[in-house]
């Protein structure tokens, strides 16, 4: 970037302390709605990048595989200078991935951010990862403005003619406030998207160009204009009347908050210590001399400074130096080192303040997620990601010498994405990384084999399942090996509704029984049930319907020990539990605790439950994703096809001109080499896209053949496990 | 045939001649040393005195594999079982007779002194006026078990002692810790004002008896386990007098 980036450089420090002009937003989209390209436009503009280069460059897309693949794998930061209305502005933002695989990363951005720039494409309008992003903007109070990209596709390749494109832009308008509208009604009264008010702007991205509200009255360029300019080729002079990063960064900075103002807001919702206390102030007034809260959103490894975390500052002011908690260790880290992003550069300076985004060194212990302190304080509301890693590959060294190193960079690899798991097995050096999906995995085997130039072996893909039961069973007696102690369980499934309930809500058993109660009952469960709920796992329930027994309250915990044992390694393949409610009907338990230990009363409780749980009809659940792809209609039956045979089933069609989009829902065990057969089935002119949706039960068909692979690889007895293995 | 044998108080030697007999004769010899202190006994001192063969068994031998193990073997051979103190002192053991008993199997008890009678004997303490028992577990999960403070405060009621087992290694200053704080949670004082005596190493050679309060027996160093606990009830002046002589009380207020 030379010297071009060290004068941008050095007005962003001029900045950072001028909290009331800082604005930190992320770029927010469905895949390859041109969340990059646009953001080239913003540098360019800002004088980071050439002019020329802008919308081609991708600079954010620093990584190799990013520019190969020409899609955007990681969050990437960046800061620049806006010049506007006689005032500069520093503006932080974090372009974001679009494909699914990466979304735990837009998750985390927008913790760090307080505005968000959604992108739609306008011919394909608002699409299913869209709703997410958005949804993940709206939980974190992080306020929305809209760009609507790629209008010249609408006019060059649509041709529609001016008034249809008004039409069709204003539907996509229409579309996105009746999004934020049902995420967040209160909200929606001040947020709502008017292209009247300017929080809506209209352009290209990769030509350069765009239009608002505000821009048309200076400029007098309005859609009439755009439309001459666009069906007569003449885009570039478009671009010099109307350059998009003007019309962006006003929408910016005129309607997007500034930290002082949206930290009062936000912080409720991310932190949930005592607002009136010092530190609560202190963050509320995004207070520079107060003490430092900082929380982490991602974490690096630079190969000179070692590891680097970034987060948002949000109370307090961090110089090189400074000892900072870090949140569950109660132990202190020294900062060496306090930095700012500009593109893939760290530029090293004296001290940040409240409000901004940074970068650490120094910060050994802390992980994603953690809250670094200058005093020890209620940690942030930990950052949750709506999907869950499903694939999964095993690793193994092609040559023992690397068998130290492939885990040490495998635990890296953890450290650095929260959405890998990853599972050592130092025995058979033969170790499972999970992750959000197949390209994921890739992108993650890819950089152990060249990146780190270890040459592992790997396995082909395999989803993870979970197991569930269909009937009511019980209740089923679970005798403590002593036989002091007895124990009564019904199990049976646990309605839907309330499971969706508990993950999105996350809910879990804290101090409030009752609001847990009330919520439990707004999804259906009955008073009874709800209010005895006393434990919530990975979305099962186990509740104590017994009365007045003496000393239970001493062996409850050991009783939920065994439940959570049982929902995390269920019966049949000890694969996770979901959807299963188990109730506590009986028990009769030994006086004297020597005899209803950890010892007994865990496996009576084990053995109940995974007997129960069988007898119950348990079965699995398999991941499913919701294919979405848009094709010429005359390929649609290649695209059937290739769905058909991969279990997928049609849910919606609609036709727009030339142009079909499929809505399918398929299992992701099916959609294994997906991306290289609906190319070839469709000459490379399908657009699709996929979205984790959640866990169906597996056809019966499949049943035992899936149950016993997944027990020959785990090693365990290639038998159906019968209830008998538990019960006596 | 099976036959419960009681190895007594503490060293290979507190077993009783009748069953030193019964191991002499056996076909196979087990022990147990899950249900009670081992005290000053091996495996390898028990062999080296009784010149047999002893096999020792895990707790799960005699809940879950007994059936297959221990049971079936005493169907057609004679068959002893060793452990400390007397030869039915735990619940494992009764359970184990009926379940032999069920198999047709014949048993016989051979008893040996346990430490429910002896820890009266060695403090100067009637056993006719103790109470109910319990045991000292260690916390788990951060629950502390409340039924040995209740059974103390019911038999305290009536005026009855209370001997509190504590698990296999327990001290008594820990033990203590926990009855104290259930005590506070309970915003009670039954504890905090009754006089107490700490045993250690009943059977041995050099037993340590101590009677005193709580704050100042927590403090004090009993040695090595096995360690038991009385929490006294009302006393007899013949109780009050062998407890200062014996347990080297402090003065005792009348009334106590
Ligand atoms: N016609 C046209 N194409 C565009 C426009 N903006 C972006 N594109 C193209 O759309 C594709 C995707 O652009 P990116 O900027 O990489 O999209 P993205 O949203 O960053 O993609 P991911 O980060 O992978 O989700 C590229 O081929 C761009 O050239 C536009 O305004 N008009
Ligand atoms: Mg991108």
């Amino acid at each position: 970037m030379a010297t071009r980036g060290k004068k941008a450089a050095e007005r962003v420090k001029l900045l950072m302390d001028k909290t009331e002009r800082i604005r930190n937003i992320g770029i927010i989209a469905h895949i390859d709605h041109g969340k990059t390209t646009l953001t080239d436009n913003l540098l360019a503009g800002a004088g980071i990048i050439s002019k020329e280069l802008a919308g081609e460059q991708l600079f954010t897309d620093f990584y190799y595989l990013e520019q190969e693949r020409g899609i955007t794998i990681f969050a990437a930061n960046v800061s620049m200078v806006y010049h506007h209305k006689d005032e500069d502005y520093l503006i932080n933002l974090i372009d974001t991935p679009g494909h699914v695989d990466f979304g735990g990363d837009v998750t985390r951005a927008l913790r760090a951010v307080d505005g968000a720039v959604v992108v739609v494409d306008a011919v394909e309008g608002a699409m299913p990862q869209t709703e997410t992003v958005l949804r993940q903007a709206m939980k974190e109070n992080v306020k929305p403005v809209l760009f609507i990209n790629k209008v010249d596709r609408m006019i060059n390749e649509l041709r529609v003619d001016a008034r249809e494109m008004q039409t069709r832009l204003a539907r996509i308008i229409d579309k996105v406030n009746k999004l934020i509208q049902g995420m967040n009604k209160e909200k929606y009264k001040e947020w709502k998207l008017d292209a009247a008010k300017g929080n809506v702007a209209f352009g290209s991205a990769l030509y350069n160009w765009a239009i608002s509200v505000p821009t048309m009255q200076s400029t007098g360029i309005g859609f009439k204009e755009v439309y001459e300019y666009c069906t007569a080729g003449n885009m570039k002079e478009l671009a010099e009347k109307c350059p998009a990063y003007v019309a962006v960064l006003d929408m910016v900075t005129e309607h997007l908050p500034n930290p002082l103002d949206a930290q009062k807001y936000r912080l409720p919702v991310i932190w949930h210590g005592d607002i009136n206390s010092k530190i609560g102030q202190s963050m509320i007034n995004c207070d520079p001399n107060g003490e430092v809260a900082f929380m982490v959103t991602s974490i690096s490894v630079d190969p000179h400074a070692g590891e680097v975390a970034t987060g948002r500052l949000f109370s307090g002011s961090i110089e090189k130096g400074k000892e900072l908690f870090v949140s569950g260790l109660y132990k202190k880290n020294r900062v060496q080192q306090v930095s700012i992003y500009m593109g893939q550069e760290r530029v090293e300076v004296e001290r940040v303040p409240a409000g901004n985004i940074a970068a650490l060194v120094g910060v050994k212990d802390a992980i994603v997620g953690s809250t670094l302190s200058s005093v020890e304080m209620v940690p942030f509301e930990s950052i949750k990601h709506y999907s869950e890693p499903v694939v999964t590959v095993a690793v193994e060294a092609k040559s023992t010498k690397d068998l130290p190193r492939l885990i040490e960079v495998l635990r890296k690899i953890a450290k650095e994405d929260p959405m890998v798991r990853v599972e050592i097995n130092e025995e058979t050096g033969e170790h499972l990384v999970s992750g959000m999906g197949e390209l994921h995995l890739e992108i993650i085997t890819n950089r152990i084999n060249h990146d780190e130039n270890i040459p592992i072996i790997v396995s082909p893909p395999i989803v993870v399942y979970r197991e569930t039961v269909q009937e009511h069973a019980g209740p089923v007696e679970g005798k403590s090996p002593n036989r002091h102690n007895k124990f009564y369980f019904e199990v049976e499934p646990l309605d839907p509704a309330i499971v969706d309930k508990i993950k999105a809500e996350e809910l879990t058993v804290g101090k409030d029984r009752v609001v847990l109660r009330d919520k439990l009952m707004e999804a259906g469960m009955n008073k009874e049930e709800a209010k005895n709920v006393v434990d919530i796992i990975e979305g099962n329930v186990l509740i104590d319907m017994t009365k007045g027994i003496q000393y239970l309250r001493e062996t409850m915990e050991l009783i939920q020990e065994g439940f959570r044992d049982v929902m995390t390694k269920g019966p049949l393949a000890r694969e996770k539990c979901r959807g299963v409610k188990v109730k506590l009907v009986d028990v009769k338990l030994h006086e004297d605790s020597i005899h209803r230990g950890p010892a007994q009363v865990i496996p009576a409780v084990r053995n109940a439950l995974l007997g129960a749980m069988l007898l119950a009809k348990a079965t699995f659940l398999e991941p499913m994703v919701e294919v979405f792809i848009s094709i010429p209609q005359n390929l649609f039956g290649n695209v059937t096809r290739e769905l058909q045979s991969r279990r997928g089933q049609i849910l919606d069609m609609q036709t727009e001109g030339e142009m079909i989009s499929v809505r399918a829902e398929a299992p992701v065990a099916e959609m294994f080499g997906f991306a290289g057969d609906i190319r070839s089935a469709t000459e490379g002119r399908a657009l699709w896209s996929t979205e984790f949706v959640g866990f169906k039960p597996i056809p019966q068909a499949l049943f035992v053949e899936k149950v016993l692979e997944v027990r020959k690889r785990k090693g365990l007895k290639p038998e159906m496990p019968k209830p008998g293995d538990f019960l006596s | 045939m099976l036959t419960f044998v009681g190895l007594g108080l503490y060293d290979p030697k507190d077993i009783t001649l009748k069953g030193l007999e019964a191991v002499r004769t056996a076909d196979v010899v087990y022990a147990e040393f899950y249900t009670s202190p081992t005290g000053a006994r091996t495996i390898a001192n028990l062999e080296a005195t009784y010149g047999r063969r002893i096999l020792p068994l895990e707790r799960e031998d005699l809940e879950e594999r007994a059936e297959d193990g221990i049971l079936r073997q005493a169907k057609s051979k004679n068959v002893v079982l060793l452990s400390g103190g007397d030869a039915m002192i735990a619940t494992t053991h009764v359970d184990l007779r009926l379940r032999a008993m069920d198999m047709g199997i014949k048993t016989r008890i051979v008893h040996a002194s346990s430490i429910s009678t002896a820890a009266a004997g060695l403090c100067g303490l009637q056993s006719y006026k103790f109470g109910k028992s319990a045991t000292v577990s260690p916390p788990y999960g951060g629950v502390i078990s409340s039924v040995p403070y209740d059974t103390v405060r019911d038999n305290r009621a009536r005026g009855l002692h209370t001997l509190l087992y504590l698990d296999i290694g327990m001290r008594i200053a820990y033990a203590l810790e926990l009855l104290e704080s259930v005590e506070r949670e309970r915003g009670e004082e039954v504890l905090k004002h009754s006089l107490m005596v700490g045993i250690a190493r009943a059977g041995s050679d050099s037993p340590v008896v101590k009677a005193d309060y709580m704050a100042e027996l927590k403090r004090y160093d009993f040695g090595d386990p096995p360690h038991v606990l009385i929490v006294t009830g009302e006393l007899h002046f013949m109780e009050r007098d062998a407890l200062r002589k014996i347990a080297k009380a402090p003065v005792i207020p009348a009334g106590r």
